[in-house]
Order: structure tokens, then C-alpha cells, then sequence
């Protein structure tokens, strides 16, 4: 890896290179989850006390570790952004946010379909759905932000020290919605499979965890473009006003 | 350094004290919450009792949401935040400062009406001293989270909503914890876990105190600049 920082830094570089990139990078993630999806529902036996349920493990696995990858990247681009004012990282940051909050409510609806089922409930105040749900608002807030400021730059800093403070509370609170859950319901019924996994399963469940992380390296390369873009035209349209009204003093 | 903090501390007193409608309406809202908690569940004077801990420490994180705006955006809005700012005194001390006399004039109020609140909620006398103890330890933390949230949104126009969304998920460790341990002494069952569940709680305070004060003097330069 050529690893001069700046040199990646000219975002009229990144559009060349991430035009050229994000078809491939896209045709990759569709053949492994497609795969991944054969693999899935046809090519693995069913579980034998879960039965064909247990499918719905090989979407919510790869979402949910992805849920936490993207909150990472996110994390690492604000960092970026606040200390080397990259100007591609903060438009990284912005753009891995709704990808994240995508991968963590499929995380989460997947999980409830699958525990009505199994537990006979569609919602359990179990440890980990709880920690779940609240990187969900934390996702949520940070778009919210994102939102709200209108100028850029100012909603770019911003973002970032939300998203950095966010990333050091994420395990606090996982810790603490832990502690709380055994604190109320001390055996945990609630386990997913055992502590080994078979290789027939496990297969698929790296193909769609692979294939959902180059899709997201897909998706977030797009959403990169798109914000970069929906800058340039932003940027324009202000030169443009400030044009016309310079003009009319004039 | 240290006399521009009580400076600044001294002045944010005076203001709540003169201007009023800072922390006595926080206790008014508290009373409020809590007296429609009984609405809400019934009249039964057991069920009250049992989930009085969490009800006072869920009114109490509302209360005190419900003041965040106030830390930083009336200075924002006269001007005067600016002044703190290019004063030369560091930033960092200036937000603790402000985060610091937040919960002087709302943490503390809460803490302090918290017990005669309990008593609308049957809660076990024994519990009180344990419960009081935790709102002390765990309030500081609540303030100075919420600075985070209250520099971040300084200049949006009614912040305050957002604010209390985004703070919310860093609120929920504390809520945690002292409910533990106030809800320890009234159970009073299993093993030991009210001074472990203070502990942990002493743990969040420090540590807020610490880097909240960092992160919210981030949050005010990347907004007023």
C-alpha cells in the first residue's frame, strides 16, 4: 500500500480512482452474497433443534458485525477529520453513518424474526439486543446532527467529536446493559447455537459476512461520490447566487 | 487559571439564583413526572415502592435533560460565550466550568428533593440514604455528558431536543448503575451489589469529569468559529 495520506487526499483524484473502482468492487460483493444466499438456503443443512430458522442467522451475523465495522470506520474517519483535516474523511464519515444505521436496523428486525420463533416473543430486554438498539441511536443522533447544522464544515466537526465520543462510550454501554441484563435474569436462556459452529454453516456465514463487507466498501465508496458531487453543486450554486447578486450591485 | 473558573462559576450561580427558572423548574418537573408515574401504574402502594428507584432516577435524567439548553446557549445567544472564548482562558476549563455549575444549580437541587419525592413512591425508607448516595455520585456525570451534547447543538435553534436525543445513549451507563445500586438496598437480596454498582458509578463520574470537559470544548470551537 502506498501510504502517502495526502496523496489520496485530492478528492478530484479519489472520483478518478473510485470511478474506476466501484463496478468491480460491486460485481465482487454480488457474486459472494449471491454465493453466500445459495449457500445459505440451499447448500447448509438446517439446524437440528432451530430447523430452517436458523437461516435467518446467515443476513443477521454479517449485518450485525457490520453494524459495528461501519460505527469503527466512522469513527476512524471523524478522528482523521478532526486531527489532520483530511477533506475525504469527513465525507467518509458522513457517507459510512446511514450504511451503518441500514446494517444495524437489519440487525435488528432480522433478530426479531427470528425470536418470534425461537423465543416466542418478537422483543426480548436481552443484553445484546440492548446494546444493539442503543448504537442505533447513536447512529440515529449522529444523522440527526448531521442534519440539523446546516453549514458543512460546521456540521462535519461537530459530527466528528459526537461520533469519537460515541466510540468510547460504545463499549461502556455494552458493558453496563451486560452487567444490567445478569444483574435482573442471572441465566442467560438466551444463546445463540453453541460455542462451536459446524463447517457447513460457518462457510456460508464467512462468504455473506465477506460479500456484506465488500458491499459495504461498495456502497460507501458510492455514497462518497455522491456527497463529494452534491458539494461541487452546492459550492456552485453559491458562486453562482453570490454571482447574480454581486452582479446586480454592480 | 483557577480564580477565572470561580469567577465563571460564581457568575453562572448568581444568574440562576437571580433570574430564576433554571433548576427550581427542573424540581418542578421532577415532582411533576414523578406524581404522574402513580397515574400511569396505579395506586398500588407495593408496585409503586418496588419500581420507585428507576422511576426516580428516569425522572431525574428527564429533569435534567430538560435543562441542557440552558448550559450553553443563552451565553451563545448574549454573546458572551465569544468573550469566554477569545478571554484566554482555556476552553476545556471554561466547559467544566459551565458543566460545573450546572449541576450545582440542577444536579444538586434534584438530588436534594429526591427523598421527599420517594415518599409519593412508597419507597423503602432504608433505601433513601443509598439512593440519595448514588444520585450524588452519579449526577456530576449527567452534567457533564450532557455539556457534550449541549456544546454540540450550541448553535442549533432550539437545540435542546436534539441535545437531549443525542445524550440520551450516554445516560444510559448511569442509569444503570444507580439503579443498582439504590435498587440493591431495597431488594436487598442478591449478593453485594450496591457498593459495586456505586463504584462503577463513582468510575463513569471521574471519568466524565475528565474527558467530557475535552470533548465539549471540541463540540463549542467546531460551532462558534
Amino acid at each position: 500500500m502506498a501510504l502517502n495520506f495526502h496523496a489520496y487526499a485530492n478528492p478530484a483524484r479519489f472520483m478518478m480512482l473510485s470511478r474506476r473502482l466501484v463496478a468491480p468492487i460491486a460485481m465482487i460483493a454480488g457474486v459472494l452474497i449471491a454465493l453466500g444466499v445459495y449457500l445459505a438456503l440451499w447448500g447448509s443443512p438446517p439446524d437440528y433443534q432451530q430447523g430452517d430458522t436458523v437461516r435467518i442467522m446467515y443476513i443477521h451475523v454479517p449485518a450485525a458485525w457490520l453494524s459495528l465495522l461501519c460505527y469503527t470506520v466512522m469513527a476512524l474517519a471523524s478522528a482523521t477529520a478532526l486531527v489532520f483535516r483530511h477533506p475525504l474523511a469527513d465525507v467518509c464519515a458522513k457517507s459510512a453513518a446511514p450504511i451503518g444505521a441500514s446494517f444495524t436496523f437489519l440487525a435488528l428486525v432480522t433478530g426479531s424474526l427470528w425470536g418470534k420463533p425461537m423465543w416466542g416473543t418478537w422483543w426480548v430486554w436481552d443484553a445484546r439486543l440492548t446494546s444493539v438498539l442503543i448504537l442505533f441511536f447513536l447512529y440515529l443522533g449522529y444523522l440527526a446532527l448531521w442534519a440539523t447544522i446546516e453549514e458543512p464544515v460546521r456540521a462535519a466537526r461537530a459530527a466528528a467529536v459526537l461520533a469519537l465520543v460515541g466510540f468510547v462510550n460504545v463499549p461502556i454501554i455494552h458493558y453496563s446493559v451486560v452487567w444490567w441484563n445478569t444483574l435482573h435474569q442471572p441465566a442467560s436462556v438466551f444463546r445463540i447455537g453453541g460455542p462451536t459452529i459446524a463447517p457447513s454453516m460457518l462457510a456460508p456465514l464467512l462468504i455473506m459476512a465477506t460479500g456484506f463487507t465488500v458491499m459495504f466498501v461498495a456502497l460507501l465508496l458510492l455514497r462518497m461520490r455522491a456527497e463529494i458531487l452534491r458539494r461541487r453543486v452546492r459550492s456552485l450554486r453559491l458562486a453562482q447566487a453570490g454571482f447574480a447578486g454581486g452582479g446586480r450591485e454592480a | 487559571m483557577i480564580r477565572a473558573a470561580f469567577s465563571l462559576i460564581s457568575r453562572d450561580l448568581k444568574l440562576a439564583i437571580r433570574l430564576g427558572g433554571g433548576g427550581g423548574m427542573a424540581v418542578f418537573f421532577f415532582l411533576v413526572t414523578v406524581a404522574i408515574v402513580p397515574l400511569g401504574v396505579g395506586p398500588d402502594l407495593n408496585l409503586l415502592g418496588r419500581i420507585a428507584p428507576g422511576m426516580l432516577w428516569v425522572s431525574l435524567l428527564l429533569s435534567n435533560l430538560l435543562t441542557l439548553d440552558r448550559l450553553f446557549q443563552s451565553d451563545y445567544e448574549d454573546g458572551s460565550l465569544d468573550f469566554l472564548m477569545t478571554s484566554g482562558a482555556p476552553l476545556v476549563l471554561v466547559a467544566g466550568a459551565k458543566a460545573f455549575s450546572h449541576w450545582l444549580t440542577t444536579g444538586l437541587p434534584l438530588v436534594i428533593a429526591a427523598p421527599l419525592l420517594g415518599l409519593l413512591l412508597n419507597l423503602a425508607p432504608g433505601a433513601m440514604p443509598m439512593l440519595m448516595i448514588a444520585m450524588l455520585i452519579g449526577t456530576p456525570a449527567l452534567s457533564f455528558l450532557g455539556a457534550i451534547g449541549a456544546a454540540l447543538t450550541v448553535s442549533v435553534r432550539r437545540g435542546g431536543l436534539l441535545a437531549s436525543l443525542l445524550v440520551m445513549p450516554f445516560y444510559i451507563p448511569v442509569l444503570i448503575f444507580g439503579v443498582s445500586a439504590a435498587s440493591a438496598a431495597v431488594t436487598a437480596a442478591p449478593g453485594d451489589q450496591g457498593p459495586r454498582g456505586l463504584m462503577l458509578l463513582g468510575a463513569l463520574t471521574l471519568a466524565s469529569l475528565v474527558l467530557a470537559p475535552v470533548a465539549a470544548a471540541a463540540a463549542l470551537r467546531a460551532n462558534v468559529e
